[in-house]
């Protein structure tokens, strides 16, 4: 690429031309305005205007989960970057590649206490993969290559870049960079993996599990990792994030574990005498009290993350690296060992893993239900649609329903605010993933209390004409809160109960949406084929579900994770 | 199975950061040992043989597997170029300390000879109170600081320690050399 004099804020478009971005979710203010002025007329990237940040950088995530590549949003200085922080406390926890840009008061008028001035490269410091705040514009063409290369390379995170206004008219000679080289950002990993330590350990256990999170997703490794599963024939459990790494309706996979997860996918992993980790962090939500977590196992750990290795669980042996150029390596010193050595006879364990399905599975009762039972609508969207459309959940006991029903056959097709449970994520979510993979079927399953978080923005999703379907799984609760209370609060249900309003079928109709109801099994049939038949905008259907139903099995905060309590 | 459930009380240890000399790099790494609830006991930061970088030595007293956390963590920010934990037997550490002493003109001979034997010299004189200047390895410091206690210290200042390791190597790694 030729020099040409141009302003920092076109530099930004040509920086975001340059990087291949599709599309760019914000909103303008005051001193993101010449980025703003720089972007008009463009149309890749494109720009969607959001209603509030922290919808754009939702959307954004929900962008980059659906697809794989970095999501990017705009906020101006203030209150607009403020706005942002959640969405980026949200990317930084589920390690979502984004790329935050903000615009700041002048240099000049940075640290006087400016109007809509906010320090927020020192505000995000703590959520950020890393973040820069551009004091020069000859630094920016640099920074701007470095900010994509860190979101989307080792474990990808959310980055920002926080450029005042007078260096976004500043006019320098732009080129940029084409190679990247940050001193401190490439983290160096001194041992040779041991394989064969590795290998040998597999070849020992008798009662192996693999545990697969949602490191398998961002490192695109589900091929690699279904190779190696169907090789070890071991049973394999998932984190929230990792389903799709394994499609749930392969006879090895016991589907989610933790907290909400199966009896027997939590009998499963405090039984083994392995646990083979890949892309996973061990989560209280899945470990449980961590010193009753599997107490006989022994643990092999691949993550690209090497801060992630023994921080909570010891490895007994680690692997540090990309899952996709590891496993295969693992995968061949197994079938190595396997061919040399014999395998080693699971039949006894999975004797027993099969026993613990049959006599605890998932199951809940329609029949004879006066009103509608959420696992039953997640279950009859997904017989419905025949599991083929992208789901992305808000953060409830919704979101544990359709984690527990929605059986997950591909990768990247249910995506959910995990690490950080962001309240309000669906709709965002749904507008990213719709815009990138226009052609699929996408649903959300969210509940009343997160949909009222962010529901200002189906203006967006009305404007993109987007077709997304939102399920709102409506029992006038905040109702994971809501079970808590009912669980360990003696029923004193401090603030949960919601009023019912607004009317979501008005409230669509208000943003020119189609909006439905069901209360019954007859109606939500109905409503399900006339909102997957709808393809002129968005769709919110508000789905009255039965008010007190508690999501089960349900191992307390804090407690070992066999101690389930259940609905008996 | 070992498990990490509780931070169990550790020792000292010492550890070296080259880091990337651009503001804010402090800021970065204190956050990050308080937001993880690592204590710091000292923090010394200044330049280098070279301008762009800076080196920081941080004292922690900490668990071995915490310490073996916390250079994985630092290791992962972005403007942190090498960290390491330097070996107690491959440590040349120093500390500079100065001490204000208001004690009447006739200890000051005493004074005199107790800094002597510490190697450590008298700054500023008035007439009644002296500056003492010292420096050394921590345990040395601390036992000049125990013996002029009943002098009457009116102030003091550690700088906290610095650290190089004994021999050739370096903290340097060798894509910056």
């Amino acid at each position: 690429m030729g020099k040409e004099k141009i302003t920092g804020a076109m530099a930004v478009r040509r920086a975001l031309e340059a990087e291949g971005v599709e599309v760019v979710f914000g909103m303008p203010g005051g001193t993101i305005l010449p980025i703003y002025d720089a972007m008009f007329g463009c149309e890749r990237p494109r720009q969607v205007l959001v209603r509030h940040e922290q919808v754009g950088g939702h959307a954004a995530e929900g962008f980059a989960l659906a697809t794989g590549r970095v999501g990017v949003c705009f906020g101006t200085s203030g209150p607009g970057a403020t706005n942002l922080v959640t969405a980026i406390a949200d990317a930084y926890m589920d390690s979502v590649p984004l790329v935050a840009i903000t615009g700041n008061v002048a240099t000049s008028l940075i640290g006087s206490d400016a109007f809509q001035e906010a320090d927020i490269t020192g505000i995000t410091m703590p959520i950020t993969k890393h973040n820069w705040l551009v004091t020069d514009v000859h630094d920016l063409p640099r920074i701007l290559k470095e900010a994509f290369y860190v979101a989307r390379t080792g474990r990808p995170g959310p980055v920002l870049v926080d450029i005042p206004k007078d260096v976004q008219n500043a006019e320098f000679e732009f080129e940029y960079p084409e190679t990247v080289s940050i001193p401190g950002y490439h983290p160096p990993v001194r041992e040779e993996p041991r394989l064969k330590d590795a290998a040998a350990l597999i070849r020992s256990a008798s009662r192996p599990v693999l545990y697969l999170g949602g490191g398998v997703r961002s490192a695109g490794a589900h091929q690699e990792v279904r190779e190696f599963a169907e090789l070890l024939d071991a049973p394999v459990i998932t984190t929230l994030h990792g389903k799709g790494a394994f499609p749930e309706t392969h006879p090895l996979c016991l589907g989610m574990f933790g907290m909400h997860g199966s009896k027997y996918a939590n009998f499963t992993v405090q039984g083994s005498d392995l646990i083979v980790a890949l892309g996973a962090r061990f989560d209280d939500r899945v470990t449980g009290k961590l010193s009753t977590f599997a107490p006989e196992a022994k643990v092999i750990h691949l993550d690209v993350d090497p801060a992630e290795i023994s921080k909570l669980v010891t490895a007994t042996v680690p692997l540090v690296g990309d899952l996709r150029r590891l496993l295969p390596q693992l995968t061949a010193e197994v079938r190595r060992v396997f061919a040399e050595q014999g395998r080693p006879d699971l039949a006894p364990w999975k004797r027993r893993v099969a026993e613990w399905q049959a006599k605890h599975p998932m199951r809940y009762e329609q029949a004879g239900q006066k009103y509608l039972l959420p696992q039953y609508v997640v279950e009859t969207l997904w017989r419905k649609t025949g599991g083929k459309a992208v789901v992305t959940t808000g953060v409830g006991e919704h979101q544990m329903f359709a984690a527990q029903w929605w059986k997950t056959t591909e990768p990247r097709q249910f995506i959910t605010s995990g690490g950080l449970g962001t309240m309000g994520f669906c709709l965002p979510s749904a507008i990213g993933i719709q815009l990138g993979r226009p052609g699929e079927l996408v649903i959300g399953i969210d509940g009343d209390g997160s949909f009222q978080m962010t529901l200002q923005d189906l203006a967006t999703a009305r404007d993109l004409d987007l077709p997304i379907k939102i399920f709102v799984l409506n029992n006038l609760f905040l109702g994971m809160v809501r079970q808590w209370q009912e669980l360990f609060y003696e029923n004193r249900f401090a603030q949960t109960p919601l009023p019912d309003r607004p009317d979501l079928v008005k409230l669509a109709d208000a943003y020119g949406c189609l909006g439905l109801r069901a209360r019954t099994t007859e109606e939500l049939d109905r409503v399900i084929d006339q909102a997957l038949a709808h393809r002129d905008g968005p769709v919110i259907v508000d789905v009255r579900v039965r008010r007190q139903e508690k999501v089960f099995p349900m191992v307390p905060a804090g407690a070992p994770l066999n101690d389930m309590i259940d609905g008996e | 199975m070992e498990r990490t459930e509780e931070k169990p009380a550790g020792s000292t240890h010492t550890i070296s950061l080259l880091v990337e000399n651009k503001p804010g790099v402090l800021h970065r790494i204190a956050g990050l040992f308080s937001r993880r609830g690592y204590n710091i006991a000292s923090l010394t930061v200044g330049p280098t043989e070279r301008a762009d970088y800076s080196r920081m030595t941080i004292v922690v007293r900490l668990s071995t597997k915490t310490v073996e956390q916390v250079v994985r963590q630092v290791q992962k920010l972005v403007p942190v170029v090498e960290v390491r934990e330097l070996v107690p037997q491959d440590l040349i550490e120093r500390e500079l300390m100065l001490a204000k002493i208001r004690t009447p003109e006739r200890n000051h001979a005493e004074l005199r000879a107790l800094a002597e034997t510490y190697e450590a010299t008298i700054v500023d004189v008035s007439p009644d109170a002296l500056v003492v200047e010292a420096s050394g390895p921590a345990g040395k410091l601390d036992a000049l600081e125990e013996r002029l206690r009943p002098f009457g210290i009116q102030e003091l200042c550690r700088s906290g320690r610095i650290a190089l390791e004994r021999g050739f190597k370096t903290l340097a790694p060798p894509s910056i050399k």
